[in-house]
This record gives structure tokens, sequence and C-alpha cells, in this order.
């Protein structure tokens, strides 16, 4: 090469340079212009001249599409809450059957097989579609509203969550109402639902129910977290944030660590089953305990799944019914941390009577007491938070005092059950019955029924009930506690779980029979609550903004929230902003009203980091969920249905992340 | 220790309940050395945690009785909310303490408790090898002399004051052995073997049952425990060992007759006879025993008549099909069976 011709290249690029240089400041110039035109909320845009054209933009397309097509996290949430309250419902129906059976000794109303079907629907409905869906669907719904944002993070993710969810229960209950329900237990131990001792399909749909509810439970948790590590109010720090989004944190993270475990082990069993595989064939080199550790694995951090966020329910009633913030912030947090960490090394205090070796089990116990340290310390915050505090007693706070007397039996007689030598007398018997009872329902199930009563009037912008509330409250507690506190005494009479009736004169009448009566009463006192609920939504007195003098940002808003939740977004400055921040709240401008969009923070500072564009409404996560469901559906059937099944799906999701048009310039990042 | 136990846990159980109590399938049983272990532990946390309870309760109403203070409250209407009484520290942190220190006294009495009935594994005397099957007992007692070794089902004899090791298999699903009255539970998992060592302290007759869901007939699936003197087992194990008896009415003798040539013999055995296989319970000695059909029913003539006539209806599911016999034949059948004490 010459230097001539160097020279004339090196001129060449400096003259591209200097072209492209005169190109960007151009681009810069014009977008300027145009930045100057695009609606933004500020000082110039407030009040109702920003609202209306904030809802033109936020609300989602009229009609039976626009409904299927949403992406609005108050929608989803709400339909989350109401389909899981519905399977409460229908799993509280065969509750009420079961103890039917069970009120008096050689019962025959119900024979062996039909209950076994029953108590397995009861415990995965329970599980399943009840318990962790009803928990990330109040997530869904109040997270947003309390970080003060205007969008979950992936909302299309989201609608798809909700469908998948709906999706699986509907299989389930399909199957059950077709008279192929699943009758090998909600925990389906290998090899009794292996190919040789369960023939036909109950045992598959009961699998494909799994599958559906994890990837449903899996994208609600990335959904939370990546909501609640990224889309929190300028200034809420992680130090700052409300406990109840910490619980979520903490649970969300525990589904995407727990769920993939029980896929696994979900998956390993269809095989065996469809396919053949001897995963779990203790005659072909398998192993039948194998189930056991993976399903434990994640059945274990499953109730904790359940419980967490119901202890950030009863930190949020604490709070605002004590009127001061919770005692021991930090210590509420590291609780709930060890208690997600912990979880995790607890699976085998459900095997002790398989024989592994005796010495490891040692270690469970210890770790399975453990939990009680980080449980006992929260109990004593609220506890602290009430005694300093002036506390009210309205409904949400009477379930609060419901769940303290009950969820502390279950806890401790948690801690019986994790001691080795008395486990093997208690375990599967009565007793467990009521210890899970005690916990799952006293721990999880009374602060959501305070805590739908507390966020009710956000949700429909009524208040519920304070009478019917109390009255159903009162019945509720009690019979709860007439049907549970004897089964304790069943089990210790020798009546081991999941058996369909039991022999006159072994002492097992008179408690039974209670629990019977007290199971009845518990089911009036939910009807109760639910016509309480539907009165309420035509009737009931119209919710001002903030009916509890609420402490965090959702009481900020209105009651319901406009569909783009707040017009401005706020800035936060303490941990109970509405009671510190009275009078203005001090806000943040400049998001675009002309489309959707919604402020990222930094993860741990809460700093604002970028502009984001949220997604419009769209059928396809509704479409790629049919296109799934029809895939998992069918696998039942046959294997050839995953190859020619995926095809829809592939296509469903291409057109799901099919990439808006690329704009040249990104939005510029606000320093 | 035995002596001090038992009117504690009877108190416990008709203060808490008011149940009356039955030692027959019963955790208060305390028949055996395991079982009386876990009742003195059971106390211990049953104390400690009761203990822990009424203080949680106690803060609890001092909570609400507090609420009606006359003085200023740390509370937002005034203005408090950020104070905290300096009482609350401390308190937390003997809570911490306190929970620490009860699970630590806890942990170490649940760990000796389950060491020495480790350790109570190795004097085992006698080895019983139990079979799950769905759903009924395969019970097979061994022998140094295999000609004394002796198989029998659903019902177990055990002699006081001997440890037993019992081996535990199953030929199906996962089953577990649980006899209140003497022990904790152990499970019997298909291609694993596991053992349970049980010292019977009490004669008497105690009722187990499988605690694992196993299938259909899961809640009818138990056995009887006979704790005899030891002079009284090694009565029971002669008489078991011999052959059924040949019988001695006519109408036993045609029952014997479609019994050993009919349905029957495709399942049972029966020592002595062509019947010997191994499918389903040993009938040698069935009318010795205090139940059939795995606990279904009492033994009885009534029974006996129920249950060879249709299965189905007493215990539906299970592997014994109802043949549909004639009454003639039914009559048979039933004197036969009648015969073999």
């Amino acid at each position: 090469m010459t230097d001539a011709v160097r020279r004339s290249n090196a001129l060449k690029s400096r003259r591209a340079a200097e072209a492209e240089r005169r190109d960007i400041e151009e681009d810069d110039k014009r977008l300027a212009a145009e930045r100057k035109k695009i609606a933004r909320d500020g000082p110039k845009l407030t009040g109702a001249k920003l609202e209306a054209r904030l809802l033109r933009t936020w609300q989602r397309p009229p009609g039976i599409i626009g409904w299927l097509a949403t992406v609005d996290h108050k929608e989803i949430g709400r339909r989350y809450i109401i389909t899981a309250l519905s399977f409460l419902a229908l799993a509280g129906v065969l509750a009420l059957l079961m103890r039917t059976q069970l009120a008096r000794p050689d019962n025959n109303m119900i024979g062996a097989s039909r209950y076994n079907e029953l108590f397995t629907m009861h415990g995965s409905t329970m599980m399943f579609l009840f318990a962790v869906p009803v928990m990330e669907g109040v997530g869904v719904f109040i997270i947003p509203l309390m970080l003060g944002t205007r969008s979950t993070a992936f909302p299309r993710l989201n609608a798809f969550s909700y469908f998948m969810y709906l999706f699986g229960g509907l299989l389930l209950w399909g199957a059950f109402a077709l008279n192929i329900g699943p009758d090998i237990g909600w925990f389906a131990y290998t090899p009794l639902s292996g190919p040789q001792f369960s023939p036909g399909k109950r045992a598959d749909i009961w699998a494909q129910m799994i599958t559906f509810t994890e990837v449903a439970a899996i994208s609600a948790a990335i959904v939370i977290v990546a909501t609640i590590l990224k889309a929190r109010a300028p200034g809420m720090t992680l130090a700052r944030m409300p406990l109840f989004a910490w619980t979520m944190l903490v649970v969300g993270i525990m589904v995407m660590l727990a769920m993939p475990a029980v896929a696994l082990a979900s998956s390993m069993l269809i095989s065996d089953r469809l396919v053949g595989t001897h995963f779990y064939n203790a005659y072909e080199h398998g192993d039948a305990l194998l189930w056991q550790h993976l399903f434990w694995f994640f059945g274990h951090p499953e109730v904790y799944i359940i419980f967490l966020p119901a202890t950030g329910f009863m930190s949020t009633m604490v709070e605002t019914f004590s009127r001061r913030p919770i005692f021991a912030y930090p210590i509420v947090v590291l609780a709930l941390i060890s208690t997600g960490i912990l979880a995790f090394g607890l699976w085998v205090h459900h095997m002790f009577a398989t024989g592994l070796p005796r010495v490891g089990y040692s270690f469970y116990t210890a770790a399975s007491m453990t939990v009680a340290i980080p449980t006992g310390l929260q109990i004593f915050c609220w506890l602290a938070t009430m005694w300093d505090g002036r506390p009210r007693f309205q409904v949400p706070m009477l379930y609060v005092v419901a769940f303290i007397v009950t969820f502390v039996i279950g806890g401790l007689s948690g801690v019986i059950i994790a001691s080795v030598p008395l486990d093997l007398q208690l375990h599967d018997t009565y007793f467990i019955v009521a210890h899970f009872h005690y916990v799952l329902i006293g721990g999880a199930v009374f602060p959501l029924l305070g805590v739908l009563t507390f966020w009710y009037p956000k949700m429909t912008g009524r208040m519920m009930d304070e009478a019917l509330g109390k009255i159903s409250f009162w019945m509720v507690f009690l019979g709860f506690q007439l049907a549970f506190f004897p089964m304790h005494f069943s089990g210790l009479l020798g009546m081991p779980r999941r058996v369909y009736t039991y022999p006159a004169g072994l002492g097992l009448e008179l408690p039974n029979l209670l629990s019977s009566i007290g199971a009845f009463v518990v089911g009036a006192a939910v009807l109760l609550f639910v016509i309480n609920g539907i009165k309420s939504l035509y009737i009931g007195a119209l919710a001002p903004d903030d009916p509890w003098g609420g402490s965090t940002l959702e009481w900020a808003t209105s009651s319901p929230p406009p569909p783009y939740n707040f017009a401005h977004v706020p800035v936060v400055e303490s941990k109970t902003p509405m009671w510190d921040q009275q009078g203005e709240m001090p806000v943040i401008t400049g998001l675009r009203v002309d489309e959707k969009e919604t402020l990222l923070t930094t993860v741990v500072a809460a700093a604002p980091d970028l502009r984001e564009p949220v997604p419009e409404p769209s059928l396809w996560p509704f479409i790629a969920a049919i296109a799934i469901g029809v895939v998992f559906i069918t696998s039942i059937f046959s294997p050839w249905s995953l190859t020619i099944g995926l095809v829809p799906c592939a296509i469903a999701l291409t057109a799901w992340f099919w990439p808006k048009e690329i704009k040249r310039n990104p939005e510029p990042v606000i320093t | 220790m035995r002596r001090r136990v038992r009117p504690g846990i009877a108190l416990v159980t008709l203060v808490l309940g008011g149940c009356s109590i039955q030692n027959y399938q019963s955790i208060y049983g305390n028949a055996a050395a395991e079982a009386q272990q876990f009742n003195a532990l059971f106390i211990i946390f049953l104390v400690i945690c009761a203990i822990m309870y009424v203080l949680v309760i106690g803060f609890l109403i001092a909570g609400i009785v507090r609420r009606s203070r006359a003085e200023p409250a740390n509370v937002v209407e005034d203005g408090r909310h950020h104070e905290t009484n300096p009482l609350l520290r401390p308190g937390l942190i003997g809570w911490g303490a306190l929970i620490g220190t009860g699970l630590v006294a806890l942990a170490i009495a649940s760990f000796f408790a389950d060491r020495s009935m480790a350790n109570a594994a190795a004097h085992e005397k006698l080895a019983i090898d139990i079979t799950a099957n769905q759903w009924w007992w395969d019970v097979t007692y061994n022998s140094a002399d295999v000609s004394k070794s002796l198989r029998t089902a659903n019902e177990l004899h055990l002699p006081v004051g001997v440890p037993v090791r019992i081996r535990l298999h199953s030929n199906d699903v996962i089953h577990s052995f649980w006899v209140p009255s003497l022990a904790g539970k152990q499970d019997l998992i298909p291609g694993r073997d596991n053992d349970i060592t049980i010292m019977p302290t009490k004669v008497g007759i105690y009722r187990g049952q499988c605690a694992e869901f196993c299938g259909t007939q899961h809640a009818k699936m138990a056995l009887v425990v006979n704790v005899d003197s030891y002079g009284d087992f090694i009565k029971w194990w002669r008489h078991q060992l011999q052959d059924a008896p040949t019988p001695t009415t006519p109408l036993a003798m045609s029952g014997y007759q479609y019994v050993t040539t009919h349905q029957c013999s495709l399942c049972h055995n029966i020592a002595g006879t062509p019947a010997s296989a191994t499918v389903g319970p040993d009938l040698t000695h069935l009318a010795s025993r205090r139940s059939i059909a795995a606990g279904a029913l009492p033994m009885s003539k009534g029974n006996l008549y129920g249950w060879v006539e249709d299965p189905q209806s007493i215990k539906p599911g299970a592997k014994m099909p109802t043949i549909g016999l004639e009454p003639k034949e039914l009559h048979a059948v039933v004197a036969y069976l009648e015969t073999l004490k």
C-alpha cells in the first residue's frame, strides 16, 4: 500500500466521522424538538386534564377481546383472587363431604375410592389452586400500588400466568367431573402413582395439573420479583420497602427455586407412566424414595410460600391498626429471609419414617426447630407493635388476633413433630392434620380473610359490611377451633390420615363428631364472608381513598385505582410515606402520557433509572396459554403431542415477542 | 419412670380433651419401652410449648388491655409513632434467647431419646419379617432351625420383655407399620429393607394400622398384636407350626374339598393341604386369629359368612374377588374355615 493511498483513506475516514457527527447533531436537534411535542406529565400537565389523557392511554380496549387481552395488573390480580376463592369454595365443599363421612364410625356414605378422590382433590386444590395462586394474586394486585408504580414488570407474562393457572384448574376439576379425577393423594407417592398401581389417566391428570400451576406460579413470581426490584417509587430504598413487598420478594425467589424440583419430579413421573422409563421403579434400578426427596424439596418450601405472604399481610394490618410502624423492621426482614433459606433445608422431616440414616435425621430435627426462632421473633415484633401502639379492633385486626391465637398452636405442634422420636408416632396421623391446618388456616387463611377485608375497598371502591364481617369472623374462628382442636386427640388415639372410615370402639367417635360439626360452622362462616363480599359490591358504603388510615402508597390513589394507578409517580422519603408525608406528596414527573410508560429505578437505592415503555394489551399471551395447554393435556395421551404440539406454541410465542418497530434513538436516561 | 409418666398423660388427656383413654390403638397405650420413651419425651415438649404459648398469649392480652391507657401512645395520631418504648428492645433479645434456649433443650432431649431407641435395636432376641401387600400383612417368624420358621398373616404375637426386631418389606407400594401402643411407625418400601425394634412391656392385645396411604383400602389394612407371656408365646408358636387339622364333620369335609380344589387354593396356603399358594394371606390357623380381612372384621362365624360370600361389599377394592358361592358351598367353606384353629 502506498503512502498516497494511505493518506487518502485517512482523509476519507475523517470525512466519514465528520458526517456522522453532523448526523447525530441533527438527530439530537430533531429529537429535542420532538420531545417538546411529546406530552409528559409535569407542572404544565396535571390535574383533570392529565388524568383524562392518561386514562385514554391506559384504558384497555372494550369488549371480550379487551378482557382477554388486558395486561392491567389490577384486573389480573382480581381474576386470580376470585378464581382462587372459587377453588377454595369447591375444595371446602369436598372437605364438608369428607367430614360428613367421618362424622361416625363405619360410615358407608362415601365409598373408599370416592373418598380417596375427595382428599386428593381437596389437598391438590387447596395447595396448588387456592393457596399459592391467591397469595400471588394479592401480590400482583397490590404490589405495584404499594410500590407507587403504574404497572408490573412483564405485564403480558402476568396475563399468561393467569390463563395457565386457570387452565390447570379447569383440567383438574373437569377431570373430576368426568370421574377421572386423581385418587393418589396430593403428594402422589410413587410407586402408588406409577404405571403399575395407578393404571388409567387419573395420575397423569394430577401430574399435568402440577405442570400448569408450576408454569403459572413461576411466571407470576418472575413478574413480582422484577416489579419489586425495578419498579419501586423513587426513594423507596430496600430499607424503606413495605414489609409485604419484602415477603413477596422472598416468596418469589423461593417459587423460582422450589418449583423446578417438582417440575422435574412430575416430568419423571409422567415419563415413567407414558414412555416406560423407570425413574421410580425399585425393581428396575429406580428408587421409590427419589420421588419423596424431590417432592418435599419443593413441598416444604411450598408451605412457606403460602405462609410468608400471610406474614406480610400481618405486618401490614398490625402496622395500620396499631397506628405505628412495625417494631424492629430489620429483624422482621431478616426473619423473612432466614425463614426462606431454612425452608430449603427441612424436607427430610416429612420422611422420618422412611428409614434413612438415623443420625442424619438429627440434622433435620435441628433445622426444623430453628425455624421457630425467626417466626417467634416476628410474632414478638407484631405483639410489640400492638403493645406499643393503640390497636383498633376493626375486622382485619380481629383476624390478626385469631392468627396469633391459632398459628402459635400450630407452630408449637410443629416443634413437637420436628423431633424424630415424637414424629415417628405422630407422623401421618390426625395430629398432623390438626398441625398443618392450624398452620395453614390459622397462619395463612385467617390473615388472608383479614387482608381481603382490608384491601376490599381498594379493589372494589366499596367497604365490606363490618357487622356481617364480625359475625363471620367469630364463626370461622370458633368453628375452626371446634373442627381442628379435637383432631390432635384423634391422632393421639391412633387415627391415621387418609382413611375413609374408622372402626367403633377406639375412642374416635367423639373427636370426629366434634370435628365434623366444627367443619360445617366454618363452611357457613365462609359462605357468610362470600355473601358479605357480593352484597358489599353492590350496596356497600362507598370507600374513601384511605379508609383505614394506612401507611403505604396504595392508599395514596383513589379506590379503586385508575388504570394508570398514579397520576404522578410519588417520591418516597420514609417507610410509612402516608404517615410521614402528609399534605403534599412529592412526585416525580416527565413520563409520557401519549404512550404507556413507567419509571424504573435502581435495585437498592431506588434512584430513577429508566423510562420503560409498557407493552400494549395483546391476545398472544392467551393464545400461547391455549397452545401450551393443549400440549400439556394431549401429552397425557401420546408422546407425539410434544413434537406436533410445540409448533403452535412456537408460533404463538414468536408472535407474542415480535419486536415493535425499533426507534433509532432510545429514550434518554434521566440523571 | 413408667409410674410417673402415666398419670401425667392421663391428666393431660382428661384436662384437654375429656376423651376416654383407649389402649387398644392409642399412643397412650404405653405397652412397650419405645412407647414409654415417646410419652416421657412428649410430656417434656408439651410443658415447654405450653409455657411459650402462655407467654405469647399473655403479651397479646397485655397489648389489648394497654390500648385504653390515658397517656399519649407512640402512634400516628399523637405524632410519636417513630418513638419506641425502651423496654421492647431488651424484650426482643430476651425472647429470642428464651426461644433459642428452649429449642436447644428440646433438641437435646429429642436427640438422646432417639439415641437410646436406636441403641435398643442392638439387643434384639427375635427376628420377624413383615411384608406388606395391598391390603394385608404377611408375617414370617424366623428360626435358626428352618423347620421351626412360621408364616402367618395379619396377626402378630410378641413375647413380653423380649426385644424383637421386625424387618419390613413391601411387595407393591409404600406402607407404614404402626402399632401406636407399642412404638412409632416405620415405612415398608419396595426395594428397601427397613426394620424396627420393639420391646413390649405389658401383656395385652393391641391394634395396629397401615399409616401410609397405599391405595383404595388403606383404611382397612390393620393388624392385631398379641403381647403374651413368654410361655404363652412359645405355646402359640408350637401350635402354629402344626399343620391344619383334618376336618371331621361331613360339612367341613366338603368345605375342605371346595377350598383345596377351587379358586381359594390359587391364592391361599393351608399347611398340610394341597392349597399352597402365597399370593394371599396364609389360612392355616385362620380361626385362631382375632380378626379377618386384615382387621376389617372381628373373627366370628357370621363375619366369615359375610366375608367369604362377598368380600367386595365389606372391603371394596380388596384383591379377593366375590366368587358367588352357592349357599351349600358357602356353608361348607365356612364350616371348614372354622376348623382352622
